[in-house]
């Protein structure tokens, strides 16, 4: 009975084996945990018998389970007793166990050196098999050493099969135990010989290898390979012979020579395209960018397979329709660029043509090739093509990506292919309108550098600045570290310092008083108080001239009134800077009110220009005497090579002797690469000068004022900024400008000619000149001469025009609005709070089919307690609703991120999607809050009003595209009649374009023609008369006539 | 080649062939960076990406990724080819091979691919060779096999 239940258990026990426990695995998916303890406790319980074939098939399951990420290794013991098992069944399972789970550290390994030689010497030649495989994997140093010599009389069996494993097995032992190598060389080159293919490839592999970790120790198997190269048909042998002979022709040139003609063969008649890649990958390019460079030029005379044949041959690698080609062709590509940038060029558009690939890995490779493709003739053209593909990018990766490389592509080198400047600081204020980026502060030190270096692109510069502070609303959504907000930082800081260039430096400072300063990060806060002061000192300048006092006065009050925000700050430095500068500004005002003259005093805190240091003063510090710059500090590291068998105390002693004369050598040639190395990086630094001697700008062509464009109109632009200009009018700038150039050129060339020649020898090292003969607008670094003043005048006025107008009206809302809240905010009135809330700007994004409007809510506290805990929270309608972050419920509200002390006005922001455009919405809305001191919940109703003039953006258009889209006739006809309006016909279109976000196309005497669009793309057009009637044209009916309702009630206000 | 995986779309790991020395944690690391990274990428991409300083060639049969890592001077192409080579080895082997068989017999699986790779290195191009250097394995288990239940069986009756 006992014996029953002792069988019955081995049995069950027995009964599972690996199919078993793999289909166990996948009945019991959810408690897999638990199943397979039970199996290892089974295992665990086999293992103890004494039965091999139990422990097998035990093994067998842990090797299983190891895949699976369990941890067996304390079975390790078990599975070398399966390995000694004399059967094969079993010795094969314990060897594919001791290959999966055996690594150097794991001790048993010792014990089963006996156990593997006497395998490797077992009559059967598939004992010997397993164990050379399993050996592969878990050789150790110890075992090398032990069975090198086993291994290599297993060289020559009799039997292929061994022969092939044990060559293939003796790299693996050379790696582990590198004095095997020597005794072993002979065989392992006889089997280069072998009648087994499979024998002689896998010899070719093995020295194939090797000859790629030491070359030099295998030149005089050259011919043998060169035969074998001329008689193999077999692929794979081939790839790893040009592999090889790749390592070997940097040592011996003349070998290159002899490589052209099967190389070329081999090219042009090869169907494989492995083997036609690795021609062109390694031999072409591998040779040609050895290690050390002053080979690289013997080698290009040497192994001169035409770069065109290579190229060629990349090019239909990437015109094939497989990606993986496109991709080895793009990537092989980059590697010949680098030494025959001329052959690479040339295919431009096919690299161009890459960036529309669906697959992301070979845009980026596209991208690094086009890196290396620019010069200034393409320059613009490229980033302009990079800039569509960055408004088409999706996913912030990739967008990411494609924004450093415009950055690194025009900056590189010293902006060497930069030719205007402007241009380049559109882009960069192109970038700031991404979204979700995490590279502002690359944007942002691009920005600070290049007006920092380049000085004639200040005043431009400057004015983009402010704009962009002026808009910083449109930056401040993204929040993050490194986000978009960074750019801010260097917008202020340019602001600040260049602040004689601003033509309104009252407008900029207030714009960087807000208080919706205090939400960004605190370094840019701290940046923003500092500047703010510097430009305080520049508008007192102007101010102080003026005979009325009062303004610069005012202005003083206007930082006493807005400082104290800051020195609220968390922020150590914000707060420490701000305290700082608001006592500063206190005393300035008792002065003033004393009628003193302060400016000049005030001014002389930031006096001195931030000059950058010229890359040569450092050598004209004088070297101190009895300091040898040459001399080691300590003894230098011995150069020993693993060939020098010298006694190392022989070695040491002569060490210094003979390491002198050898470094001097090598000096006169280092030390000039040395010197052109610290060049490049100075000129990297934005804190040197180049050393670009003034004659040179002498011949610079300024360009006339007639290029500058006074107002360029883009329809296709999405959310544009006013009174930014768009990049893209550099580019036909520039064509003119080139144009003109070469025109002028043609007269002067002779002229020019000497004249740079002259220049040249008198700078040393200024930036190559361009070989292209194109003459940059502005130069880095550049000093003396300033370029007339560019940007457009005309633009700025009405962009001030429309400031002044809104500063106007928002006082007016504020009126209007306190009204609004009187009545539906009574409660708080009681409590002595009064709080008042406007939409400030709606700022509009596309997004798919809905969109996402941006609601700027102004909070106010009139009263004189402290507010806390605020909340706001709106009813939704269908079509307009307020995003809530993930995971809240749809009646949520939303905190705002700041509380508000008494008599302290801040702004927040929220987003709603809203799927149609053209009705009106009203939303409505409370706002919960808690009065510190009382604790209780305050609630105050508000009602937020969509408008449809909301809708609609500012867009350019120009009368010939507005005339075509009039006769289009998609559009629906409107008109209305404005009753009682008495006012110049100018400020009429003022008010239009400013409340409604309209813009003149174009005015005739007494009438006018108006443009905007809205964020759906709908077209909205007007034609405007002096009789007050306005005929409009619009592709959506219902939108319109709500449009010209909110523009008639708009004028009955007045 | 320093290792080779066969993983499932969902990230289940099939096969692991590893011709590098790595501690276990090691290997478990890369694995499941390799795996998340290979799945993340979409079908139309191409099979190769660079992997800290290696190069990985990738290619899907059906459910199941096969995936190499290579050095830096390694040939992708013949990686592919390798790849390709092993499928059809299976697939010759167990007769169109399904990720079942793979998951049954796995040990089948790694006897072919050593028979296939050795160290990482192909060591025998002809899928004939290798095919029969499999068959004639397998017939010498078999009668041992048959041999051992034989002894076994009657001591369960």
């Amino acid at each position: 009975m006992a014996l029953k239940i002792v069988k019955g258990s081995i049995d069950r026990m027995f009964d599972k084996n690996l199919q078993d426990l793999v289909r166990g695995i996948r009945n019991h998916k959810e408690d897999e945990a638990k199943y397979i303890s039970t199996c290892i406790d089974e295992i665990k319980q086999e293992l103890k018998q004494d039965n091999i074939a139990v422990k097998a098939n035990a093994v067998c399951k842990l090797t299983y389970l190891q895949m699976l990420g369990y941890d067996v290794s304390w079975a390790a013991f078990n599975i070398v007793e399966v390995m000694s098992s004399s059967k094969f069944t079993y010795k094969r399972i314990g060897y594919l166990a001791a290959s999966q789970c055996f690594h150097e550290s794991t001790d048993v390994i010792m014990l089963t050196t006996n156990q593997i030689r006497k395998d490797l010497s077992s009559p059967n030649q598939y004992d010997t098999g397993v164990a050379l495989t399993g050996l592969s994997c878990f050789v150790t140093p110890d075992l090398a050493r032990d069975l090198a010599n086993d291994i290599m009389t297993l060289m020559s069996h009799t039997k292929p099969y061994i022969r092939k494993k044990a060559v293939l097995i003796m790299y693996k032992v050379f790696l582990k135990y590198p004095e095997s190598l020597r005794p072993a060389f002979p065989r392992l080159k006889e089997k280069l010989e072998d009648p087994d293919p499979g024998v002689q490839s896998a010899a070719v592999n093995v020295i194939c290898e090797l000859a790629r970790r030491n070359p030099k120790n295998y030149l005089s198997l050259a011919p043998l390979f060169f035969k074998l190269m001329t008689s193999s048909t077999n692929n794979w042998v081939l790839i790893k012979i040009i592999k090889l002979f790749g390592a070997l022709t940097p040592l011996e040139p003349r070998l290159g020579k002899k490589l052209i003609e099967p190389l070329t063969n081999l090219i042009h008649s090869t169907s494989a395209m492995s083997l036609l890649y690795e021609c062109v990958n390694t031999v072409y390019i591998d040779v040609n960018t050895p290690p050390l460079p002053s080979l690289s030029l013997s080698l290009c005379l040497y192994l001169s397979l035409p770069p065109q044949l290579c190229v060629q041959k990349l090019r239909i690698l990437i015109e094939d329709s497989d990606q993986n080609l496109k991709y080895l062709g793009l990537l092989a590509m980059s590697k010949i660029l680098k030494t025959h940038p001329k052959s690479v060029q040339s295919h431009k558009d096919l690299i161009l043509q890459c960036l529309d690939d669906k697959d992301e890995s070979i845009r980026l490779r596209a991208l690094d090739l086009l890196y290396g493709m620019v010069s200034k003739k393409n320059l613009m053209e490229i980033v302009k093509k990079l800039m569509l593909h960055v408004d088409k990018a999706e996913g912030t990766t990739y967008r990411d990506e494609l924004l450093t490389k415009i950055i690194d592509i025009c900056s590189q080198s010293n902006y060497q292919y930069i030719t205007n400047f402007e241009w380049y600081i559109s882009i960069l204020v192109e970038l700031t309108r991404l979204e979700g980026t995490r590279h502002g502060h690359l944007i942002a030190s691009q920005m600070l550098d290049v007006a920092i270096r380049v000085k004639a692109i200040r005043g431009f510069a400057v004015a983009q600045m402010a704009t962009l502070l002026d808009n910083a609303h449109l930056l401040t959504g993204n929040m993050q570290r490194m986000g978009i907000c960074e750019v801010l930082y260097a917008a202020a800081w340019i602001c600040g310092e260049f602040s004689e260039h601003l033509e309104n430096p009252m407008q900029t400072l207030e714009a960087m008083l807000r208080p919706k300063v205090a939400t960004l990060p605190g370094h840019i806060q701290a940046v923003y108080v500092q500047n703010a002061a510097k430009l305080f000192a520049t508008v007192l300048k102007s101010q102080e001239g003026n005979t009325d006092s009062t303004a610069a006065q005012e202005t003083s009050q206007l930082m006493i009134d807005r400082l104290p925000l800051f020195v609220q700050s968390a922020n150590l430095e914000v707060q420490e800077r701000a305290s700082c500068i608001l006592q500063l500004v206190k005393y300035i005002q008792k002065l003033q009110q004393k009628d003193v003259e302060v400016a000049e005093e005030v001014s002389a805190l930031f006096a001195g220009e931030l000059n950058p240091v010229a890359p040569k003063a450092q050598k004209k510090v004088p070297v101190p005497e009895g300091l040898d710059l040459d001399s080691w500090i300590n003894e230098p590291p011995s150069e020993s090579e693993s060939e020098d068998e010298q006694p190392k105390a022989i070695f040491a002693k002569e060490e210094p002797k003979h390491s002198r004369p050898r470094r001097e050598e090598v000096d006169e040639k280092e030390l000039a690469k040395r010197r052109e190395a610290r060049k490049q990086e100075q000129a990297n630094n934005p804190f040197y000068i180049k050393a670009s001697p003034s004659s040179q700008k002498v011949y610079q062509e300024a360009p006339g004022v007639e290029h500058i464009p006074v107002v360029q109109i883009d329809l296709s632009v999405p959310l544009k900024v006013p009174g930014l200009p768009m990049s893209d009018q550099y580019v036909k700038l520039e064509e003119e400008r080139r144009q003109k150039e070469r025109a002028e050129k043609k007269k002067k060339e002779k002229k020019k000619r000497k004249e740079k020649r002259s220049g040249r020898g008198k700078k040393h090292d200024s930036g190559p000149e361009s070989e292209e003969d194109i003459t940059p607008a502005h130069q880095v670094d550049i000093v003396t001469e300033e370029m007339p003043e560019k940007s457009s005048k005309h633009k700025k006025k009405k962009q001030k025009k429309e400031k002044e107008e809104k500063e106007k009206k928002k006082k007016k809302k504020h009126h209007h609005h306190h009204h609004h809240s009187d009545g539906g905010g009574e409660e708080a009135v009681q409590n002595g709070t009064v709080e008042e809330e406007e939409p400030l700007l709606t700022s509009l994004k596309n997004k798919s089919s809905t969109y996402q409007v941006v609601v700027s809510v102004i909070f106010e506290n009139k009263c004189d307690s402290f507010l806390k805990s605020m909340e706001f929270n709106v009813l939704d309608s269908l079509n307009s609703k307020l995003q809530r972050p993930e995971g809240s419920g749809p009646h949520d509200g939303l905190t705002v991120p700041f509380q508000l002390p008494p008599g302290v006005s801040n702004e927040a922001r929220f987003v709603f999607t809203v799927q149609s455009i053209i009705m009106p919405q009203k939303l409505k809305g409370t706002l919960t809050f808690i009065v510190k001191d009382s604790s209780t919940h305050e609630k105050l109703d508000f009602k937020l009003h969509f408008t449809c003039t909301s809708y609609l953006i500012t867009t350019p258009c120009y009368s010939d595209a507005f005339a075509k889209l009039l006769e289009s006739g998609d559009l629906k006809c409107s008109s209305v009649r404005l009753e009682g309006v008495n006012m110049p016909f100018h400020h009429l279109l003022a008010r239009i374009c400013f409340h409604h976000h309209f813009s003149v196309v174009e005015r005739i005497d007494s009438c006018a023609s108006m443009y905007s669009r809205s964020i759906q793309g709908h077209h909205v057009c007007l034609l405007v008369k002096v009789t007050v009637s306005i005929d409009a044209k619009c592709d959506e009916p219902t939108l319109l006539g709500n449009v010209l309702d909110e523009i008639k009630q708009t004028f009955s206000q007045c | 080649m320093q290792f080779m995986l066969l993983f499932s779309r969902q990230g289940k790991l099939r096969l692991q062939k590893w011709y590098v020395p790595l501690c276990d944690k090691e290997k478990k690391k890369i694995t499941r960076e390799l795996v998340q990274t290979v799945l993340a990428r979409k079908p139309k991409m191409c099979s190769f990406l660079e992997w800290r300083d290696l190069k990985i060639v990738y290619k899907r049969y059906a459910s199941l990724y096969f995936c190499c890592a290579i050095e830096d001077q390694d040939n992708e192409l013949i990686t592919l080819e390798i790849i390709h080579r092993y499928v059809e080895l299976l697939d010759k082997y167990f007769g169109s091979v399904c990720e079942l068989d793979i998951i049954f017999n796995f040990e089948k699986a790694y006897f072919i691919l050593d028979e296939f790779l050795l160290g990482g290195e192909a060591q025998e191009t002809s899928k004939k060779n290798v095919l029969k250097a499999i068959e004639q394995a397998d017939l010498l288990q078999e009668c041992k096999t048959e041999k051992h239940e034989s002894f076994v069986n009657p001591s369960c009756i």
